[in-house]
């Protein structure tokens, strides 16, 4: 099995110094980080890659198994750093892929120096005493919202971005196939996503960590990221001036500012 | 200019589609009475709140995470089903297309969103998925009737006699349909033990009815008849009972009975038809066991049935197997057999033992990969090496 294609890792930025990895959350794939990436390539080496059943990923190496735990897609981050042979690795997750940056760091403290969780959620169902903002049935209506949204059929019936002459730097092939995954195996990463309770994981991280959250997150209100950050020993807590659940696209000065900050060397 | 301005202000606010502006961050700027009154609130109080509160909470986790970075990444999105709640919970589905505005630099401005009343679609579109999910379903218990038949003309497991070794693999191109391949070993007496192969005609539940038919009459006929050939000569009159009614059934078959030899078994084999099966001897060598003028079973009056003697040594490997990995395509008009290389296959093998070249014989399928378009069965019997 190859990791690197398994996972289409890519790089990006300076060929060494400190190596920052971007992991993407539900939804797109490592194309989210364009902005941003793109801010960071100057001060530091750039890793992504998109999660099996996502992007380029290989789809072969989809397990539905496998990837109906969080465990799963760290094992895959594991994977990573040990066949690049990282260590002092800065990993920044965002939304789901924060949860899986905490377990992985769990698993393997000794990969990795610092963690950034940008707007993360540990859980995001209510349960007692704590409130992630969503009900069962709020995921069983998303589920509902995504099968009708890709009728498996037909392509052409499902949403699709339009090319728009104000903005030619868009690429043809990225307009084509940004945020298009299959349904079938997007339909377990939002399972996987929606219904993990990863609040217990929270204090095993054990290195420098900083939780960013935007202002106005409907799918990460401020009060889960204020709850991230206190279950975590010696984090920070940035707040951006952003609304929407993905700074890369609507701040990504802001968003790539603070991640500059917390990972450039001391 | 007036009239104009006026006629464009009646257009927007009274379309045949709620129209709604926001700021890139998804707070609302204009919205038109349109969507006002099919949302059933009021206009005034919707300005200034954000564009996901009209939608449901799962609708609003799926565009959070799908459509608002599509929209900011490339400018532009078209087909989106969301249900937007009105005033009193009501769900109000819609399909929704929207572009940003964007300065010279790129950054955006605003973004113009169009919703136009999807009931009707959606309810068709439900309709659809259902049928989908029953045809699944459907599908789903076909496939595991198809493989339960399948399994039940296969042997559960092969019975060798003491000192013979035995393996056999049977791969089905497509799952959901019974092949027409077949297989077993079987002791007839304490001493003797029978086996075969072979490919019946055509697929799917009649090829299932022959194979089961072929199977139970070798296996009696095989019983109180020594001679191969006989048992062949018997399967071909039982076929021809059936083919008098009308349904044209044969088969290709090799068929063997194995008796202890000096130094090993003696294997006496009769086909119908079936391609020659290949013996891997323990010095490495390999050849086709000669079966020169067997016929298909149930296909011609007064067949012929050829017969042969052979002796399996110690280190020694017989192979049995259907047309599915001869036949296998290998390129635009090429079979995978067309030159020989299945010969050259078992003499890069040889010597080995059973299990050693269905091993081999399965990663050939897999090489292969979708040039197997037939089933493919394979059936070895190796003696092991003195120690």
């Amino acid at each position: 099995m190859n990791v690197l294609a398994r996972n289409n890792v890519t790089f990006a930025g300076l060929k060494s110094g400190t190596t920052v990895m971007l992991a993407h959350g539900f939804g797109c794939d490592q194309n989210l980080w364009r902005l941003v990436a793109a801010r960071l390539a100057d001060q530091f080496r750039l890793v992504l890659f998109d999660h099996v059943g996502s992007g380029l990923s290989d789809p072969h190496a989809w397990d539905a198994e496998r990837y109906s735990s969080l465990h799963g897609y760290a094992d895959d981050i594991l994977d990573i750093v040990e066949e690049l042979d990282l260590t002092d690795v800065v990993f920044v997750g965002h939304s789901v892929a924060a949860m899986m940056g905490v377990l992985a760091v769990a698993e393997d403290p000794s990969r990795f120096a610092k963690l950034v969780l940008l707007t993360p959620s540990p859980c995001y169902l209510d349960h007692d005493g704590y409130t992630g903002g969503f009900s069962r049935a709020d995921i069983d209506e998303l589920l509902e919202s995504m099968e009708s949204n890709y009728l498996g059929w037909s392509r052409a019936m499902a949403p699709k971005v339009m090319g728009t002459p104000d903005r030619p730097e868009l690429e043809d092939e990225l307009t084509e196939s940004f945020c298009r995954n299959d349904p079938a195996k997007a339909q377990v990463f939002a399972r996987t996503t929606f219904l993990s309770d990863n609040r217990a994981d929270l204090p095993r991280v054990g290195i420098p960590s900083r939780v960013v959250e935007c202002l106005h997150d409907t799918l990460a209100p401020r009060s889960v990221g204020a709850y991230t950050h206190e279950h975590i020993a010696g984090s920070d807590l940035v707040t951006i001036n952003a609304t929407g659940h993905c700074p890369q696209l609507s701040a990504p000065d802001e968003t790539a500012a603070a991640i500059a900050a917390f990972a450039a060397p001391a | 200019m007036t009239a104009d301005s006026d006629a464009l202000r009646d257009a927007f606010d009274n379309a045949p589609c709620g129209y709604v502006i926001t700021t890139p961050d998804g707070e609302i700027l204009a919205v038109n009475e349109t969507l006002a009154s099919w949302l059933g609130r009021d206009h005034d109080a919707l300005i200034g709140t954000p564009f996901t509160r009209l939608l449901t909470a799962g609708g609003r986790i799926h565009y959070e995470t799908h459509f608002a970075p599509m929209l900011l990444a490339s400018g532009g999105l078209s087909g989106v089903a969301v249900d937007l709640v009105a005033a009193g919970g009501l769900r109000l589905p819609v399909l929704l297309t929207a572009n940003v505005k964007s300065d010279a630099e790129g950054r955006p401005l605003l973004v113009r969103i169009v919703a136009d009343d999807a009931a009707d679609r959606r309810s068709y579109e439900r309709e659809l998925l259902a049928e989908r999910r029953r045809a699944e379903e459907e599908r789903g218990r076909a496939v595991s009737f198809a493989e339960t038949l399948q399994r039940s003309l296969l042997p559960p497991s092969l019975s060798p006699p003491p000192g013979l070794e035995a393996a056999a693999h049977y791969y089905s191109p497509s799952a959901g349909e019974v092949g027409g391949d077949f297989y077993d070993l079987f002791p007839l007496s304490r001493e003797r033990y029978g086996f075969f192969l072979g490919d019946v005609c055509g697929k799917g539940v009649a090829a299932a009815t022959l194979t089961s038919l072929t199977r139970y009459t070798l296996r009696a006929a095989a019983v109180g008849d020594d001679h191969p050939v006989g048992v062949l000569h018997t399967l071909d009159s039982v076929l021809k009972q059936d083919s008098h009614a009308g349904r044209g059934w044969f088969c290709t078959v090799l068929f063997g009975v194995i008796n202890r030899g000096a130094n090993g078994f003696d294997v006496d084999l009769a086909t119908g038809g079936h391609p020659p099966p290949l013996l891997l001897r323990a010095d490495g060598s390999a050849e086709y066991v000669s079966t020169d003028g067997g016929q298909a079973v149930g296909l011609f009056a007064t067949p012929t049935f050829s017969s042969t003697r052979i002796a399996l040594s110690p280190g020694d490997t017989l192979l049995a197997y259907s047309d599915g990995f001869t036949e296998a395509r290998t390129g635009a008009g090429s079979r995978y057999d067309d030159d020989g290389e299945l010969l050259r296959f078992a003499a890069a093998h040889s010597p080995t033992d059973a299990g050693g070249i269905v091993t081999a014989m399965r990663t050939l399928i897999e090489d292969l990969g979708t040039g197997v378009e037939d089933d493919a069965a394979t059936l070895a019997l190796s003696v092991p090496e003195k120690r």
